[in-house]
């Protein structure tokens, strides 16, 4: 068997893809698996690891790829600011920089999340409550509000007004926090 | 206490209480993956942020505490033999990752173990925290008081839209992993197993050996664990996989029964073959070892071996992994060396109930 890449050199490495329950073969050899590089190399310890089947996820979406060759426009290609990773690096680590990372691919990720954890684009458990600033207090609020609707629907009217007070108390406290 | 006992002792002391199926399930655990803001993160820092980082944590903690959990101590990798590394993985107690590839890696480890932190893994910080038996709630609590400890202290690289920042896709949002290490050979011998992983995997959990990643379900043990970590609460995610191993305890304990009902004599005979390899061979590998212990622990939940505690088939499968037989004949072992050694401290140890 020939090599599917170059043509030319006898296809020593045999690969099977399965993407979406989709079968693919693919048939290299060494020099040009080489090239391909991404998730076609071998991790030190011989098992597979997640690393590269992150990268390999991320690469097949030929739609989430940044335009290819740098072109004299150099502001096209996406780059995180504070630890100057490419969106092209993250793509073939499978790892991000650094916290600004997440802000500078913002567009490019929904469809990875989604992907990697079931559907789910966004966060839904712990907020730090120092770093979280009024959004662990909005959330609180939030989780109130909904348990006051339960109760006046149950006709529990005592513990319903006692929730209706917390949740006024937390508003007070998130105005004066917010200099309102 | 010197920190030279980490290295010493097999069992950890936590894995002495007797926890609530602890004849299934053998341990709880959480992880909390957190990084700090200003920093990049560990794949593309500088070494001075790494040293930043660490210097950061020894201010932290050097009450020793971490709020009212402790005392703690600090390990730093690059002080560290590599058997002594070594030890920590085979207990469960570091990741492979931060004993071979990080320099500027380090652990804080609470005098029980049952708690340790791992900095400048793939991500800052790496809370984890182990229980025996099924107590996955439990070790949450405590993973989280940990995690409010230390937010109060440092600048967590949070996201309102993604939760907590890390530096892998795969952990954000909540950056919790938790799982349970269970003993199923019930389900290996009736061969249920093959049916009950695709099942398990099909439900967002993942199935794997005891070492984590690519490694072999040795001597009946499995870890499961959940896979997303985003768009779930903490507690939702704890209570999915709760769940499932509920119901695997249910049909391990189904097999169990089973087998004795079916082929009591058979089951007994087993046992009590494993029990005369371990007791009287000069030259047992790994694997051999495993399943041996597997079938003696088996043997005692069965009632059938009576004189042998419980804890002997997670204290010998560390006991006679190849860091700690290394560590106590003093250096390096050649293979067929290690095997001889198993072979004698199992011996040893058995010898001891007999």
């Amino acid at each position: 068997m020939i090599c599917q890449e170059c043509n030319q050199r006898p296809a020593t490495l045999h690969f099977t893809k399965i993407v979406n329950g989709e079968k693919t073969e693919i048939h290299l050899c060494e020099q040009c698996a080489h090239e391909k590089g991404e998730m076609f190399m071998f991790p030190h310890q011989g098992a597979f690891s997640i690393n590269n089947l992150i990268a390999g996820l991320l690469n097949m979406d030929a739609s989430l790829k940044e335009p290819k060759a740098p072109s004299f426009h150099n502001e096209h290609i996406l780059q995180c600011e504070h630890c100057k990773m490419t969106y092209a690096q993250f793509v073939k680590v499978g790892r991000f920089g650094c916290a600004s990372c997440y802000e500078t691919f913002r567009t490019y990720l929904p469809p990875i999340f989604r992907k990697l954890h079931g559907g789910h684009v966004a966060h839904e458990g712990k907020i730090p409550k120092r770093v979280g600033g009024t959004l662990y207090v909005r959330k609180q609020i939030g989780q109130l509000k909904q348990m006051l609707q339960e109760l006046i629907a149950k006709e529990q009217f005592e513990k319903a007004a006692e929730v209706r007070d917390q949740i006024r108390e937390l508003e007070t406290k998130l105005n004066a926090e917010g200099g309102a | 206490m010197n920190e030279y006992v980490f290295f010493q002792r097999a069992l950890s002391p936590w894995m002495n209480e007797e926890g609530p199926d602890s004849d299934i399930v053998l341990s709880s655990r959480i992880r909390l993956a957190r990084n700090m803001k200003q920093y990049s993160f560990p794949t593309v820092f500088t070494n001075e942020e790494a040293m930043q980082i660490i210097q950061s944590f020894e201010q932290l903690f050097s009450q020793r505490r971490l709020g009212h959990i402790g005392p703690f101590f600090l390990l730093k990798m690059n002080e560290l033999q590599s058997i002594e590394k070594r030890v920590l993985v085979e207990k469960h107690l570091i990741s492979p990752h931060l004993a071979e590839d990080c320099t500027f890696g380090a652990c804080l480890l609470s005098e029980q173990e049952e708690a340790s932190i791992m900095i400048n893994e793939e991500d800052h910080i790496r809370i984890q925290c182990l229980f025996a038996g099924f107590q996955l709630k439990e070790a949450l609590k405590m993973a989280n008081a940990l995690d409010d400890w230390i937010e109060q202290h440092v600048d967590y690289a949070f996201d309102e839209k993604y939760g907590y920042l890390t530096s892998c896709p795969t952990n954000v949002g909540t950056g919790l992993r938790a799982s349970v290490m269970m003993h199923l050979p019930g389900l290996v011998l009736t061969q249920q197993i093959n049916q009950v992983i695709p099942a398990i995997n099909q439900l967002g959990l993942v199935v794997r050996g005891t070492y984590g990643e690519g490694s072999e379900a040795l001597g009946n043990i499995f870890q499961i664990s959940n896979q997303i970590t985003l768009g779930k609460s903490e507690e939702d995610i704890v209570e999915d996989l709760t769940g499932v191993v509920r119901q695997l305890i249910e049909q391990e304990r189904m097999a169990r029964e089973a087998l004795v009902k079916t082929s009591n004599i058979q089951l007994e005979d087993r046992v009590y073959r494993s029990y005369g390899v371990l007791t009287n061979s000069r030259i047992i590998g790994s694997k051999e070892a495993a399943q041996c212990l597997s079938d003696v622990r088996l043997g005692i939940d069965l009632g059938y071996i009576t004189n042998v505690p419980k804890t002997i088939l997670t204290e010998l499968m560390i006991l006679t992994q190849p860091g700690f037989l290394q560590k106590y004949a003093g250096g390096a072992l050649r293979p067929q060396e290690r095997d001889v050694r198993r072979a004698s401290l199992i011996r040893e140890r058995l010898y001891q109930w007999k």
